[in-house]
């Protein structure tokens, strides 16, 4: 077992130095850079608190649609072929549910803030 | 040392230019290179911009129009009394320049974030659509006998084309596979006009005033095609910056567009209008892929393409929302 601060909290850390400490002393291109460094630190936190539940209930929820096991890539890989061979598409029951589930559970964790996402989740 | 080869350039078809100053690099990949300067002049400064090609840098992808083709659609539009920057000089193979051309540097802003939130604006935002229609109409009216050659593009090659890219990452998408297949469905065959199309009508190809449109940059991607096109990849979320219910870059509405376009004269689809935004969105889409996958085999290792790559997902809620609206 790994001693503490979890991998959260460390970049969580670093994220808040970063925004706090160094976004005000830097300008020009390094100002944008640093800003798309900062919202990648935030993402790896949004996602190692999210994915572990988010892929879960995706591979519960594929693997009734297929009626197959297998790991998440596997069969994600499954229903992209069904779709491209038209043995599945959106009036199979299930299909649609299920996709805008995962997507959204992707925008949670990927731009929680992409304006399409937050009115899906009737914030705005 | 830019400027020393820039005023050499300059001097030898700009009758009393005494040199360039302020030679800037704005953008820059690989294979193609914008610079602005200014050519010194007894009347004053010149504001120029150079896009080229550095020596040893002469083919352009696939898709690309070229340079020399480039420079031709410009000046055409320009000479149609479009908003678009004038052709001041194609670089020839003596100059070592490369290959490329000068023009006109137009003053304004292309940052979308801008022109959507700040007050200088405040009185283009209501017209722009209106103006981009009319714009996109002139830009397809222009005289097919004198467009340089251009690749001709039909929707049908086009879903080939952004299908082969897809399935060459080997990254299985299912709300991918969703958008081929409506895209398939709803392939509206060849146009009733193929026209000359700009291929990137959007945010970051515009120069904005605070009165409105100046000028359209960037033709690398113009093709012969449907006109449609154009319509639809303006129409595309991703170009809103958040205005999500202003389709037209964030800042206006579809009807205004269409009724520009129409008043210039043009008809409007509205059925391949959505098509084109449907396209639009997944090739979108596939770019951020695309961009995911160069991050990983570099050479650019940047955090920016990397972050690019976890984009892909806005567009895949996109086109649910465009393909399965929900309550509906």
């Amino acid at each position: 077992m790994q001693d503490e601060p979890t991998p959260t909290e460390l970049i969580k850390a670093v994220a808040d130095f970063l925004r706090n400490e160094i976004t005000p002393v830097i300008k020009g291109h390094n100002a944008f850079k640093l800003r798309v460094g900062i919202n990648a630190l935030d993402l790896v936190t949004r996602q190692l608190a999210l994915e572990p539940d988010g892929d879960a209930a995706e591979a519960a929820r594929l693997s009734q649609l297929l009626g197959m096991q297998g790991s998440l890539g596997e069969l994600n890989r499954a229903l992209a072929d069904r779709i491209a061979k038209g043995e599945m598409d959106l009036q199979t029951p299930g299909l649609s549910d299920h996709l805008w589930q995962t997507t959204m559970d992707k925008l949670a964790v990927d731009q929680p803030n992409y304006a399409s996402y937050k009115r899906e989740l009737g914030d705005a | 040392m830019m400027e020393q080869e820039l005023g050499r350039c300059v001097a030898s078809w700009c009758s009393g230019a005494t040199g360039v100053v302020g030679a800037t690099k704005l953008s820059g990949g690989a294979s193609q290179e914008t610079w602005s300067f200014d050519i010194m002049h007894p009347r004053g400064h010149i504001g120029a911009i150079l896009r080229r090609a550095p020596p040893g840098y002469g083919a352009s992808p696939s898709r690309a129009a070229g340079l020399d083709a480039e420079a031709t659609l410009m000046q055409l539009a320009h000479d149609a009394g479009l908003p678009s920057p004038r052709v001041m000089h194609v670089l020839t193979p003596d100059e070592e320049l490369g290959a490329g051309f000068i023009m006109q540097r137009i003053e304004g802003e292309t940052i979308a974030r801008k022109i959507l939130r700040d007050p200088q604006f405040a009185k283009a935002r209501p017209v722009l659509a209106r103006q981009l229609g009319k714009v996109a109409a002139g830009i397809h009216g222009l005289p097919a006998s004198k467009l340089p050659e251009l690749r001709h593009m039909t929707a049908t090659r086009e879903i080939a084309d952004l299908e082969r890219e897809y399935r060459s990452f080997d990254w299985p998408r299912p709300v991918f596979e969703l958008a081929l297949r409506w895209l398939r469905d709803h392939d509206p065959g060849p146009p009733q006009e193929v026209t000359l199309v700009h291929g990137d009508f959007r945010h970051g190809n515009l120069i904005i005033g605070p009165e409105g449109l100046r000028a359209v940059l960037d033709w690398e991607l113009a093709h012969l095609g449907d006109p449609m096109e154009d319509l639809g990849w303006i129409c595309v979320n991703s170009w809103r910056f958040g205005e999500i219910d202003r389709p037209v870059g964030g800042f206006g509405s579809r009807e205004e567009l269409f009724a520009g376009y129409q008043q210039a004269g043009r008809r409007v689809d509205p059925d391949r209008v959505k098509f084109w935004e449907v396209m639009g969105t997944l090739r979108w889409g596939v770019m951020c892929c695309g961009m995911m996958q160069r991050f990983r085999a570099g050479p650019d290792h940047s955090m920016e393409r990397a972050m690019i790559g976890r984009r892909s997902s806005e567009t895949e809620i996109d086109l649910f929302r465009l393909l399965a609206p929900r309550g509906k």
